[in-house]
């Protein structure tokens, strides 16, 4: 039961990106075609579920009984951009076509600060390793859809006349905005269970 | 004047925040309320201070291919050690801005400017590089926090500002009004920036 209510409040009601305001600078970057958003996701939520994992494991086995919480920052910077390597070796050695499709956003899902984000609030959360995993797959699984939807909305855009001043990111963040309007829909939904 | 040249380029020119749009996330999560948006600008500018003095001490010693990793190292312990400041003497700022303290470190202005400025110019010029583009960034979000906080909130720095029948704009304060200002406030930079046709 708990599982669930964390997996649904990481997607929907508090979005990564449109209520937490984590991995906005991918979710406006690469967010300009439907393919490249797509794989963009794909990677993403691939990391942030493995990091959720390591990242505890690290502050529940080393940080922790070393007393050395203070490094948290430092620790998992250091966990994620290794994960990211280690991934894109991976990646490559295994599947050269999704290498080849993922390629160039595989490095920067380091700065992504939705994947520090999500290991940082699941230690805040205190939550075990399950709830953990749950939580990072969650909030991949919402960024995913966030960027997909919005990748598809600036399709249209593209092609629409647009005030000289608001071309590019003006326009987009106005439209972030709308979906963002959108997500607070979703913000009533299990108050009272949460 | 190099060095007026360098300090003034993050201010206007290059602002991080309406010229090159990076460190977004900060920028939409803390403009809530003047106070976090001044709060954050002015750790964000430490941290830029701190690792551009360092990485361009460092930078003739650093091999080429592990330069990233370097960086990130030099940036998360300032970030340790401006959190652990903000921690001990403003506990109320350290409650508000939260998450986002730790998150400095993938803060993209500063990664930018330590790859692109600090790695290839002399320490006195990356230190003033630092300060003007930490003073740009701080300012960017002094304004977007002040807009947002006096329509949604009718209020600055906490004072109220209108009488009682001010009825706040609820949603300036909730997120769709921080893309919304952000996106408005990049429109009306670039009006006001970009030469004017004859």
């Amino acid at each position: 039961m708990k599982l669930g209510l964390i997996i649904v409040s990481a997607i929907f009601i508090n979005n990564f990106v449109l209520s937490q305001f984590l991995g906005i600078c991918p979710f406006l970057g690469v967010s300009k075609k439907i393919d490249t958003a797509v794989g963009m996701s794909v990677a993403v939520t691939f990391v942030m579920g493995l990091a959720s994992v390591i990242c505890w494991a690290v502050q529940i086995f080393i940080l922790d009984p070393m007393n050395i919480g203070y490094m948290q920052t430092i620790a998992f910077i250091l966990v994620i951009a290794g994960l990211v390597q280690f991934v894109e070796m991976v990646i490559k050695k295994t599947s050269p076509t999704l290498y080849q499709a993922l390629g160039i956003y595989l490095p920067l899902i380091t700065t992504n600060c939705a994947v520090l984000g999500v290991a940082i609030l699941n230690i805040d959360k205190s939550y075990n390793l399950i709830e953990s995993l749950i939580n990072g797959v969650g909030a991949g699984l919402g960024f995913s859809l966030a960027i997909i939807l919005f990748a598809g909305v600036r399709e249209r855009l593209e092609l629409a006349p647009i005030p000289k001043a608001l071309e590019g990111f003006p326009i987009a963040m106005i439209a972030a905005s709308l979906f963002s309007i959108a997500f607070l829909g979703f913000s009533g939904l299990f108050s009272g269970l949460l | 004047m190099n060095l007026w040249k360098d300090f003034s380029n993050g201010l206007i020119k290059e602002n991080p925040t309406f010229r090159l749009v990076l460190g977004t996330c900060p920028t939409l999560a803390l403009t809530t309320a003047v106070f976090n948006g001044i709060g954050m600008g002015i750790a964000a500018t430490a941290v830029l201070i701190g690792s551009n003095l360092i990485i361009s001490l460092i930078k003739k010693i650093v091999p080429n291919e592990v330069r990233i990793p370097i960086y990130i190292v030099v940036i998360a312990t300032f970030t340790t050690i401006v959190q652990m400041l903000i921690q001990a003497f403003s506990p109320a700022l350290d409650k508000s801005l939260g998450i986002y303290i730790p998150l400095i470190v993938v803060n993209c202005i500063i990664i930018a400017r330590a790859e692109a400025f600090a790695a290839k110019n002399p320490v006195i010029n990356s230190v003033m590089d630092g300060l003007g583009m930490g003073l740009g960034f701080t300012a960017a979000l002094t304004i977007i926090s002040a807009v947002r906080e006096i329509l949604g909130a009718g209020t600055f720095l906490g004072m109220p500002l209108f009488g009682e029948s001010f009825e706040p704009v609820l949603m300036m304060i909730l997120p769709p009004g921080g893309f919304l200002v952000y996106g408005l406030s990049i429109a009306a930079f670039n009006k006001i920036t970009s030469p004017r046709k004859s």
